[in-house]
C-alpha cells in the first residue's frame, strides 16, 4: 500500500487499445486528460467534465466509463479502449461507424466518439438490442446537432447488419 | 474544471482502508466507482486531502445472501447488482429502482454503497434501502450497524464518522405475499428524480417512501388504506412534505406528483402482492 503524493507524478501502466503504455500523472489527473494530453489519443472528447454529456465515454476493462469521472491513477493496470480502437484497420470503418456515415448520424462530431463507444458496447453485449435499448444507451449522451433520430436509425441498421453477419459466420 | 490536489492510496484490505481514514481524519474520503465523488472533485465541491480507493480490496464485490438479507459489499457496482440473476425474486424493489439510477454508463462504474454514502436526496438506492428497512454496515475501529433511516441525517449528510467506511448495505429478502413497485419522474430518464415513489403492500398494510422532495427519504405507513381513502391520505402526505421550488420543479408540481405517482405506485404494488 503506497500513498501517492498530491504534487508529484506517479508512474501509471495500462493498456490503451491493446498496446501497453507507461506514463506519469499526478493523482488529481482525470483519465480523460491522461488519454488526450499524456498519451496523445485525441479521439476521446471532453465536454462537461462532470459526467453529464457523455462525450468522454470510453471502455475500461470491458465496461463503459466516463473518463472525466475516472482518475488516471484508478486506471493503473486497466485496459482502456477508445474510439480509435473501433475501426478494423486504418482507412476503414466499423459497421457501426459506416452506418453513422450513411445516415448522417453526426454533424459537428463532438459527441460522436462517446456515443460510438456506448453503442458499440451495447451491440456487443446485446446483439438483439432494438430501439428501446438504443435510446436507453443514448440517454447517457448529449448531442445538440442531430436531434438523435439519425443516430437511432444508424444504430438500428448496424444492429441488423451485425446480426446478419453473425448468422452467416 | 479539474480537481484540487489530493493524495491517493489504493487499499489492499478493509483494515488498511480504515486505518488510512482514521489517520487522515476529516480530509479523507473513500473512492469506489467515483461517479458522484469525481464530479464533486471536478467542481471543487469536495476538496479531500486523501482518497482511499477500495475497489481493489479482495472480496469487496461479492454479493451474498445471509440471514434473510441480501448483503451488498462496498465494491459492488450498480450494474452488477442489476444484472444479478435472482434480484427480481430476492429484492424486487431494487430490481424496479436500479434501472433509474443514472445512466447505463454510470451504473457500469458506480457502486451501490457509494450511492448510499453520497446520500443525494433524489437517490433511488437510498430510497429503496430506507423503504425496505435495510441496514448500513459501517467499519471504523469497530464495526457497527445502523438502520438505514438513522444513517441518512440530511442532504448529503450521513451518520458515518470520518474514520468509518461503509463495508456493506443489506436489504431484507422479499416475503411471499408482499408487493413492491417503484416509479419516478425526472426531466429525462437518468436525470435526478423530481419525485420518486416506492410502495410496499402486504395484505391491508401499506408503506410509501418518497424521494427527491425532502432532504432524506421519507417513509409513511398505513395499517390499512382502502381505495376511497387513498386520495385523502396522499393529499395529507403531499402537504406534510417539505416541498420546495427549485430550478427543476415547483413545490406545487412536486406535491401533485406525490399524489399521482403515489396512487399509481400503490396500485401496482397491490397488484404484485395479489
Amino acid at each position: 500500500m503506497r500513498r501517492l503524493i498530491a504534487d508529484q507524478t506517479h508512474s501509471i501502466s495500462l493498456k490503451l487499445n491493446g498496446k501497453p503504455v507507461h506514463a506519469e500523472a499526478e493523482p488529481r489527473m482525470l483519465l480523460s486528460d491522461f488519454i488526450r494530453h499524456v498519451l496523445g489519443a485525441k479521439g476521446t472528447h471532453v465536454g462537461c467534465e462532470h459526467g453529464v454529456c457523455g462525450a468522454c465515454t470510453v471502455r475500461m476493462d470491458g465496461g463503459l466509463a466516463r473518463s472525466c469521472l475516472t482518475l488516471a491513477v484508478q486506471a493503473d493496470g486497466a485496459e482502456i479502449e477508445t474510439v480509435e480502437h473501433l475501426a478494423p484497420e486504418p482507412g476503414s470503418l466499423s459497421v457501426l461507424q459506416n452506418s453513422f456515415r450513411r445516415h448522417h448520424a453526426l454533424q459537428c462530431g463532438f459527441c460522436t466518439a462517446g456515443i460510438l463507444m456506448s453503442l458499440d458496447t451495447l451491440l456487443r453485449d446485446h446483439p438483439e438490442a432494438g430501439e428501446t435499448e438504443i435510446r436507453d444507451a443514448l440517454a447517457g449522451h448529449l448531442c445538440r446537432c442531430t436531434g438523435y433520430e439519425p443516430i437511432v436509425t444508424a444504430a438500428m441498421e448496424a444492429a441488423e447488419i451485425l446480426q446478419k453477419e453473425r448468422l452467416n459466420a | 474544471m479539474k480537481p484540487a490536489p489530493f493524495d491517493y492510496l489504493r487499499a489492499g484490505t478493509v483494515q488498511e482502508a480504515q486505518a488510512a481514514l482514521a489517520a487522515e481524519g476529516e480530509g479523507a474520503r473513500v473512492i469506489a466507482g467515483g461517479q458522484s465523488l469525481v464530479a464533486m472533485l471536478n467542481m471543487r465541491l469536495a476538496r479531500p486531502t486523501l482518497l482511499v480507493d477500495v475497489m481493489h480490496v479482495a472480496g469487496g464485490a461479492e454479493i451474498r445472501v445471509e440471514r434473510g438479507q441480501l448483503v451488498v459489499p462496498f465494491a459492488v457496482r450498480q450494474a452488477a447488482l442489476l444484472n444479478r440473476r435472482d434480484l427480481l425474486s430476492e429484492v424486487p424493489l431494487l430490481a424496479a429502482a436500479l434501472p433509474w439510477v443514472g445512466h447505463v454508463q454510470t451504473r457500469a462504474r458506480g457502486t451501490v454503497c457509494g450511492s448510499v454514502a453520497h446520500a443525494d436526496p433524489s437517490a433511488e438506492i437510498a430510497l429503496a434501502l430506507v423503504a425496505l428497512d435495510g441496514t448500513v454496515h459501517l467499519r471504523g475501529r469497530r464495526a457497527r450497524r445502523l438502520p438505514a433511516a438513522e444513517f441518512f441525517t440530511g442532504m448529503m449528510q450521513t451518520a458515518a464518522r470520518p474514520d468509518e467506511m461503509i463495508e456493506a448495505v443489506s436489504f431484507p429478502l422479499s416475503q411471499e405475499g408482499t408487493g413492491h413497485a417503484f416509479n419516478e419522474v425526472g426531466i429525462r430518464h437518468g436525470d435526478f428524480a423530481i419525485v420518486s415513489v416506492a410502495a410496499i403492500a402486504t395484505g391491508d398494510r401499506l408503506r410509501l417512501a418518497i424521494g427527491g422532495v425532502n432532504d432524506t427519504p421519507l417513509v409513511r405507513d398505513w395499517s390499512s388504506l382502502d381505495d376511497r381513502q387513498v386520495d385523502d391520505a396522499l393529499n395529507d402526505l403531499a402537504w406534510s412534505l417539505d416541498a420546495r421550488d427549485d430550478l427543476h420543479a415547483t413545490a406545487r408540481y412536486r406535491r401533485d406528483l406525490v399524489r399521482r405517482l403515489g396512487r399509481k405506485t400503490i396500485k401496482e404494488a397491490r397488484q404484485c402482492a395479489a
